[in-house]
């Protein structure tokens, strides 16, 4: 069963958010790595790079299959995960403690849009 | 197979000062490559003798398996016997010295090769023109999608830039699609497997006028003939779009019906899977694209000269010597072989949909689920009873895909014995299951660490080098 | 039965039987009636093996090959015997794409070796497993180039790029959306001050070739450096075989180096089957297309190959897809592969020097004649543009004639010969005599 942590708002295509002020990490959940198996590279994007809600911004492969990175809110990108560049099976062993994006959110607003734990939860048991 | 004594590069055999060459002596006098337009480093190619060569490339030859080797059932690749004539006609010296540019009274040959497999390939489709330009499947897709541009185009249409598959296409009709300007929209496929015709209205209604093509194979990908094809023609032709024929699966069709008869406007034929041509480790193949009548002006400048002409040659002699009698038993016999391995092994392989197949048919994995044996161990396995695996994990439309096409070259002899092993692996997926899943155990290497490979790819011998110091 | 049909009646019957019908007819049962073929196909009959060689021999006598003095990118170059043969092979030839690394090791083995060879030859850091041809390989670059930048959708190319690929790149780039913007040749070479003045921050790429159409050995000093000050790629198409000896496309700085593998020793069958190669920057890998082999391990321990990155390609990515190519002009890999080995570092240097001293000697030649002229006062390696004073259309009737493919006419005065080592003196002082009547 994939895990799903309280507090982080969930977006329909796996990315979570998590809120701190005004800044914003993003990066797909633990559900979202299992469905893609062994992570073998992240697509990062460039600090200072613009994402949009709904857009994507990247993209995380496994051997077999290949998914974009979809932003759940907008703003500007303060700092990406380099780690993930020599290690990207770091989002197999803790998707939600390695994050992929820092972003400095234009939109609190969006936040209201997207799904809380208990929402995503029963979200993934329909998948 | 030699993978233990022979599975050197040729660059680990490679000692300076050896060569495995001979050229003339320069004639010419002191001609000498200026140093300014000279790199600075010779490439590192190998230095090896002539034997040294030749037993290396033969012994990497023993570790792969063809068609002459033995049953290679690879859905949706119609892997058909590749009759040893072609070859020694696609070799003849009158055709391999022409240069491309040569004046054409010195190629009629050549050309009257193109103009006669041309006219052959319009009689077995039932369309008016075809080019020989495209180099592959593939890239007769996309050529074919650009004369559907060109011809919107030419009616001052250009919104149409919508391109209709079934969701059980495969993935090169979408990327053909896109690398061509255009976008896809799917259309939902019935329980029984083919379009729902339906659910094609609806997007009609709510695109139609955006519309340029539907792209289909008929039979489609699960080897179901497409029944509603009279209809579904209409319906987009209707609305002002083109049909489009993926020549993939055109095998079962020989003898039984033509795609231009379907009322499709425009098809890529494969030569490499309909008309015998080796598929040579993956290519090269051949894609001519054939069209509707007023469609012809449309053909795009895809290649410089006239595609892979010798591949457009084997194709030629192969439709000649079975002539007009036994092509039209070609689609047939396929059809029959692949439904009498259906009808045998479906208690055993779980059968999503059953009826009569084409060419060509799916099982969604073993019956029995509960030993956890997955269609990739059956693959496998299947490699250490000496046959090729199926076609696995496509169409995406099940979760657990084999699928096996064994074309109409197949004796009845070959295809019991290739059921008697599928039975065989089915009871060891319940007898011995960890043999099933730790397969293959009879293969020059065992299965591959393609985790590795992705994550950290080492794709030169210099890398390889570099890596281990 | 037909000798490709193994199917006797008595294993009809058992057949039909088990499928549950009574007749091939009854397979199609659920084909609407209006859509069945029912008629002959008009092709001939049957013919009999020995007919196929006869019908292939009378359209072979209808062909002349004629000695090549000609190229614009296909050349005669030497093949030696042992290739064919070992292409011959079953197990090479009638395998198909190594999905399945197990039994697939000879051909993952040698598209390794392929794409080493071809780093070397490039000095590029990757190399895909080939593509179709030249022309497709060099298209395929200039979408490549637009993938990688970002909102960038220009392609600068310089006029002295063969038509021919030209005409392929603007069909690709027509329909995928890519503007591209001529690059004016000045007496036969791009020149690096305009290019300057048309680089802007939408253009993703800068095509140009090595030698050129002409056969002219450009200066691309400074080139690489003004494509990346505006953050394009260069690109440079070359043919493969010269790189043994000329200035590398990673030496002038290249992020993409493309071209035809036909010079690796692949006969010129009238066009093809060649090989398109394409090189890149390690930076480059994810955007490259088509098919990659890459070394592992297996689960017991041995080193093996097999098809990796494939994260990038059509049967994943779908329309995200970085081409829509499925696999790889794969024998003739291996064909330009045993090339390179046979040949190695010395033969492919040796080959190339051949054809450059036949080519001058064959230039200045026809210079002494009278009758032709230089048209570039440049470099050239293998291949080079001559004015004629006579017809040229007179000219070239009477070489073919004599059995010689006299060059390529560029226009009413102009013709582009091209000398390998194959030629002999004693060949090209026979064009030379005929040439001066």
């Amino acid at each position: 069963m994939a895990k799903v942590i309280e507090g982080l708002y969930y977006s329909e295509s796996h990315e979570y958010v998590k809120v701190e002020g005004n800044i914003g990490y993003i990066g797909i959940t633990d559900y979202a790595q299992h469905a893609l198996g062994n992570v073998v590279y992240v697509d990062l994007p460039d600090v200072d790079d613009e994402v949009t809600a709904g857009e994507e911004f990247g993209a995380v492969e496994s051997v077999k299959a290949a998914s974009d990175i979809i932003s759940p809110v907008s703003g500007t990108i303060i700092e990406v995960n380099e780690a993930l560049d020599g290690e990207p099976e770091l989002l197999n062993k803790d998707a939600f403690g390695n994050w992929i994006i820092k972003v400095e959110l234009s939109d609190k607003s969006e936040l209201d849009g997207l799904m809380d734990a208990k929402a995503y939860e029963a979200f993934c048991e329909n998948e | 197979m030699n993978n233990r004594l022979y599975g050197n590069l040729i660059f680990e055999l490679s000692q300076e000062g050896r060569s495995g060459y001979s050229l003339p002596k320069n004639q010419f006098g002191s001609y000498e490559v200026p140093a300014s337009m000279r790199r600075k480093e010779d490439a590192a190619l190998p230095e090896c003798d002539e034997m040294t060569v030749v037993r290396h490339y033969t012994n990497l030859s023993a570790n792969n398996f063809g068609v002459d080797n033995g049953f290679y059932p690879l859905g949706s690749c119609t892997m058909k016997y590749n009759p040893k004539i072609n070859e020694e006609v696609a070799a003849l010296p009158q055709f391999a010295g022409l240069h491309p540019l040569q004046p054409a009274e010195t190629v009629q040959g050549a050309e009257e090769v193109c103009r006669q497999l041309c006219q052959s390939l319009c009689e077995l489709t039932g369309l008016y023109a075809f080019t020989l330009k495209p180099f592959a499947g593939a890239h007769g897709e996309l050529t074919g999608l650009m004369v559907i541009r060109k011809y919107h185009e030419s009616r001052g249409d250009e919104a149409r830039r919508l391109v209709i598959v079934p969701d059980s296409a495969h993935g090169t009709n979408p990327a053909s699609a896109a690398v061509c300007g255009l976008d896809i929209v799917e259309v939902k496929s019935l329980s029984d497997g083919t379009v729902d015709v339906e659910a094609l209205k609806e997007l009609l209604a709510q695109h139609g006028s955006e519309i340029a093509a539907m792209m289909m194979t008929n039979p489609n990908t699960l080897g179901l003939f497409e029944k509603q094809i009279p209809e579904i023609e209409k319906l987009v032709h209707a609305a002002g779009g083109l049909m489009y024929y993926d020549g993939a699966n055109l095998n079962p069709m020989l003898g039984a019906a033509r795609p231009g008869d379907m009322g499709f406007d425009v098809m890529h034929i494969n030569l490499h899977k309909t008309f015998s041509t080796p598929h040579g480790g993956g290519g090269p193949g051949a894609g001519p694209v054939g069209v509707r009548k007023g469609l012809e002006p449309f053909f795009p400048e895809v290649s410089p000269y006239h595609g892979n002409f010798t591949v457009a040659m084997r194709a030629l002699a192969y439709i000649r010597s079975l002539g007009r009698e036994n092509i039209k038993l070609v689609g047939p016999l396929a059809t029959l072989n692949a439904n009498y391995i259906k009808e045998s092994l479906k208690d055993v392989y779980e059968l999503p949909i059953d009826g009569l197949c084409k060419h060509e048919f799916v099982f969604d994995g073993l019956k029995d689920k509960s030993t956890g044996v997955t269609t990739m161990d059956v693959a496998k396995r299947l490699l250490d009873y000496g046959y090729h695996a199926p076609t696995i994990y496509f169409p995406l439309l099940f979760h657990e895909s084999l699928m096996i096409e064994p074309t109409e070259n197949e004796s009845k002899e070959t295809i019991d014995g290739f059921i008697c092993v599928m039975r065989k692996i089915a009871g060891e997926a319940k007898t011995n299951p960890d043999e099933v899943k730790s397969a293959p155990h009879l293969t020059p290497i065992g299965r591959v660490d393609d985790v590795l490979a992705a994550k950290h790819p080492v794709v030169t011998y210099k890398q390889m080098v570099n890596d281990n110091n | 039965m037909f000798k490709y049909f193994p199917h006797t009646d008595a294993d009809l019957q058992t057949m039909f039987r088990k499928v549950g019908i009574k007749s091939l007819d009854d397979l199609y049962a659920e084909v609407p009636e209006q859509i069945r073929f029912r008629g002959e196909y008009q092709l001939p009959e049957e013919m009999s093996e020995i007919e196929v060689r006869q019908l292939f021999d009378k359209l072979g006598a209808q062909n002349k090959p004629l000695t090549c003095f000609a190229g614009a990118g296909v050349y005669d170059h030497y093949t030696p015997s042992a290739i064919p043969q070992l292409l011959s092979r079953s197990e090479f030839l009638t395998s198909y794409t190594p999905y399945q690394a197990e039994i697939s090791q000879g051909t993952l083995h040698y598209i390794f070796e392929y794409q080493s060879m071809m780093t070397e030859l490039t000095g590029m850091d990757i190399s895909n497993a080939s593509m179709y041809d030249g022309t497709t390989a060099t298209a395929e670059a200039v979408m490549m180039a637009v993938a990688a930048g970002k909102k960038q959708n220009k392609v600068l190319v310089s006029e002295t790029v063969d038509p021919k690929t030209l005409a392929v790149v603007k069909t690709y780039a027509h329909f995928h959306g890519i503007e591209i913007e001529m690059v004016p040749a000045k007496d036969g070479v791009t020149d690096l001050s305009t290019l300057n003045s048309q680089l802007s921050a939408d253009v993703a790429g800068v095509l140009v070739q090595q030698p050129n159409f002409y056969g002219i050995v450009e200066d691309y000093a400074g080139f690489a450096d003004a494509c990346h000050n505006q953050k394009s790629l260069f690109i440079m198409n070359s043919v493969a075989a010269d790189l043994a000896i000329l200035k590398t496309p990673c030496e002038w700085g290249a992020d993409i180096a493309v071209g035809d593998g036909q010079s690796l020793g692949i006969p010129m069958q009238w066009g093809g089957p060649y090989v398109g190669y394409m090189c890149c920057t390690e930076k480059l890998i994810r955007k490259m297309p088509g098919r990659i082999v890459g070394m592992t391990q297996d689960n017991r321990g041995l080193r093996a190959f097999v098809l990796t990155l494939q994260a990038r390609e059509q049967h994943i990515r779908r329309q995200k897809a970085t081409s829509n190519i499925c696999s790889n002009q794969s024998l003739m890999a291996l064909w330009a592969t045993v090339y390179m080995s046979l040949m190695g570092k010395q033969g492919l240097k040796e080959a190339a020097e051949l054809s450059y001293a036949g080519a001058h000697y064959l230039c200045d030649e026809l210079l002494k004649t009278g009758k032709f002229s230089l048209v570039y006062n440049h470099p050239f390696f293998n291949e080079f543009v001559v004015r004629y004073s006579g017809d040229v259309d007179a000219l070239q009737k009477r070489l073919t004639d004599n059995g010689i493919f006299g060059g390529i006419k560029l226009d009413a005065e102009k013709l582009m010969f091209a000398v390998t080592e194959k030629r002999t003196k004693e060949e090209i002082d026979n064009l030379v005599k005929l040439a001066a009547l």
